[in-house]
C-alpha cells in the first residue's frame, strides 16, 4: 500500500515538467491559431469572438500565464476551423434558407 | 466569455447539423437554378405586402416606423427637428465647393447628381463590378485629383444625405444590365444576404425576413424592403450619421462576424440586391433611427 502511494507520488513528479507548459507551447499555440484565424479573414468568415480568444490569449502570454494562454489559443484555433467550416457549409445551403 | 462561447458553438454546431439535415430532406434545388432577379422581386415583395397589410407600399422605407405604431409616435416627435439637418447642411456646402481643379460634384453624375440617388448601386461596365453611391462619390473625387472619403459617415454620409434628399419620392428604380456579370453580381449578393454568419450563426434574412418588425432588445427589426431607402439616416445610438454601409457593418458585428472592408465587393452586392428588391419603393432618405 505505502510503496504504492510513492510509486504514485513518484509518477506525480515526473509527469509534472510535462503538465506546465512553457511559453515556448504558448507561443506556439497562439501562432497556430493566428495563423487559423487570418486564413478565416481571407475567406471572410472570421468571427468576432475567435479574435477575442485571441487578444486574451496574447494578453495571458504577456502576464506569463501560459496555461491560460494556451486555453485561449486553442478557443481561438477551435473558432477560426468552425468559421471556416460555416463557410464552406454555407456556400453549399444557402439556397435551402431563399424565401420563396 | 470562453463558457458562454462554448455553449454558443453547441448551439451552432447544432444549427449546422440541423442545416445539413435540410439539406438531405431537400435534395439538391438545382444548383443551377435560373436567376431571376425580378421573380424575386416579386415574391420577396408579395410577401411583405402579405405581412403587413396595413404598411403602405409608400412607407416601407420608413423601417421599424413604418412596421411599428409606438416608434411611429416618436418618430412624428423627432421629425420636428430632424436630426440629419446640420448634416444636409454641411452636404450642401460641400456640394456645391469646388474641387482645386474647378470641377464640382456635380460633373460626375447623370443629370449633376439631382434625383439620381434612386438608381444606385450601378453595375459598371468598365469594371464589371457594382458601385455604390458612396463609391460613386469617392470614385468622383479620385478622378479629380482629391482622396477619398470615409466611406461610413462623416462628409461623406452629409453628401449622400443631399443626394438621396434630391431623390425623396423617387422609387428605386436598379437595373441589371443584360450582362452575365451584372447578374452573377446579383446573385452573389442574394448569397450573402441569405447565408449564415458570424459566431451566431444568422444571416441578414434571419433578423430581416419573417421576424421583421418584432423586437429585438431595444430595436424593432427593418423589413429587408425598402431597407436601405432611408439611407444615410442619423442614428442616435451612433451619436452621428452613418450610410448604408455602416449599418450594413454594425448587423455583421451582430452577428459575431469580423465585418468586411466597407468597400468589400460582398458588401456592393448585397446592397444591390436589396436596392434590387426594393425597386418600386420610393427613396425618404435622408432618415432618423434611435
Ligand atoms: C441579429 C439580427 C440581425 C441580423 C442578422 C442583421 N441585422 Fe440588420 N438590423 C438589425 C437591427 C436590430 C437593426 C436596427 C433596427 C432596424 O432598423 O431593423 C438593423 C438594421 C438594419 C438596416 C437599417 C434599416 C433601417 O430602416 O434603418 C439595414 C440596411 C440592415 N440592418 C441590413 C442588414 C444586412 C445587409 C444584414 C446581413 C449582413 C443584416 N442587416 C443582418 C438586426 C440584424
Amino acid at each position: 500500500m505505502i510503496r504504492a502511494i510513492f510509486f504514485a507520488a513518484g509518477l506525480a513528479i515526473l509527469s509534472l515538467p510535462a503538465l506546465a507548459a512553457t511559453q515556448a507551447e504558448a507561443e506556439a499555440a497562439i501562432a497556430a491559431a493566428q495563423a487559423a484565424e487570418s486564413a478565416a479573414v481571407a475567406a471572410k468568415a472570421a468571427w468576432t469572438t475567435t479574435e477575442t480568444a485571441l487578444t486574451q490569449a496574447r494578453k495571458a502570454l504577456a502576464d506569463g500565464k501560459w496555461d491560460e494562454a494556451i486555453a485561449a489559443a486553442n478557443e481561438a484555433l477551435a473558432q477560426a476551423k468552425l468559421s471556416v467550416e460555416q463557410a464552406n457549409e454555407q456556400k453549399a445551403s444557402w439556397r435551402n434558407a431563399v424565401f420563396r | 466569455m470562453i463558457k458562454s462561447s462554448l455553449r454558443d458553438r453547441f448551439a451552432l454546431a447544432r444549427n449546422v447539423a440541423c442545416a445539413l439535415l435540410l439539406l438531405a430532406a431537400a435534395p439538391a434545388k438545382a444548383a443551377d437554378e435560373k436567376i431571376d432577379p425580378e421573380a424575386d422581386r416579386r415574391a420577396l415583395q408579395a410577401f411583405f405586402f402579405a405581412k403587413f397589410p396595413n404598411v403602405a407600399k409608400d412607407d416601407f422605407g420608413n423601417g421599424p416606423y413604418a412596421v411599428n405604431a409606438e416608434m411611429r409616435k416618436q418618430w412624428k416627435e423627432i421629425m420636428e427637428f430632424p436630426p440629419y439637418e446640420l448634416a444636409l447642411d454641411e452636404g450642401h456646402a460641400e456640394w456645391e465647393k469646388p474641387f482645386a481643379n474647378g470641377k464640382h460634384y456635380a460633373d460626375c453624375f447623370d443629370n449633376k447628381g439631382e434625383g439620381v440617388r434612386q438608381t444606385y448601386p450601378r453595375f459598371i461596365a468598365e469594371t464589371g463590378q457594382v458601385e455604390t453611391l458612396e463609391g460613386a462619390i469617392n470614385r468622383c473625387r479620385v478622378e479629380n485629383g482629391e482622396k477619398p472619403l470615409d466611406p461610413m459617415t462623416g462628409v461623406m454620409a452629409s453628401l449622400a444625405a443631399v443626394m438621396s434628399e434630391s431623390s425623396r419620392g423617387k422609387p428605386f428604380a436598379i437595373a441589371i444590365p443584360d450582362d452575365p456579370r451584372a447578374l452573377a453580381a446579383y446573385e452573389r449578393g442574394k448569397e450573402f444576404f441569405y447565408s449564415r454568419k458570424g459566431q451566431l450563426g444568422v444571416s441578414c434574412a434571419s433578423c430581416h425576413m419573417s421576424p421583421a418588425g418584432e423586437r429585438m432588445r431595444g430595436d424593432i427589426l427593418a423589413p429587408a424592403l425598402g431597407i436601405l431607402a432611408a439611407m444615410p439616416i442619423y442614428r442616435s445610438d451612433w451619436g452621428s450619421m452613418g450610410t448604408s454601409i455602416r449599418r450594413i457593418s454594425t448587423c455583421s458585428s451582430q452577428t459575431r462576424a469580423v465585418p468586411l472592408k466597407p468597400d468589400d465587393e460582398d458588401y456592393r452586392n448585397v446592397e444591390y440586391f436589396l436596392s434590387y428588391m426594393s425597386n418600386g419603393i420610393p427613396i425618404v432618405g435622408p432618415g432618423t433611427r434611435p
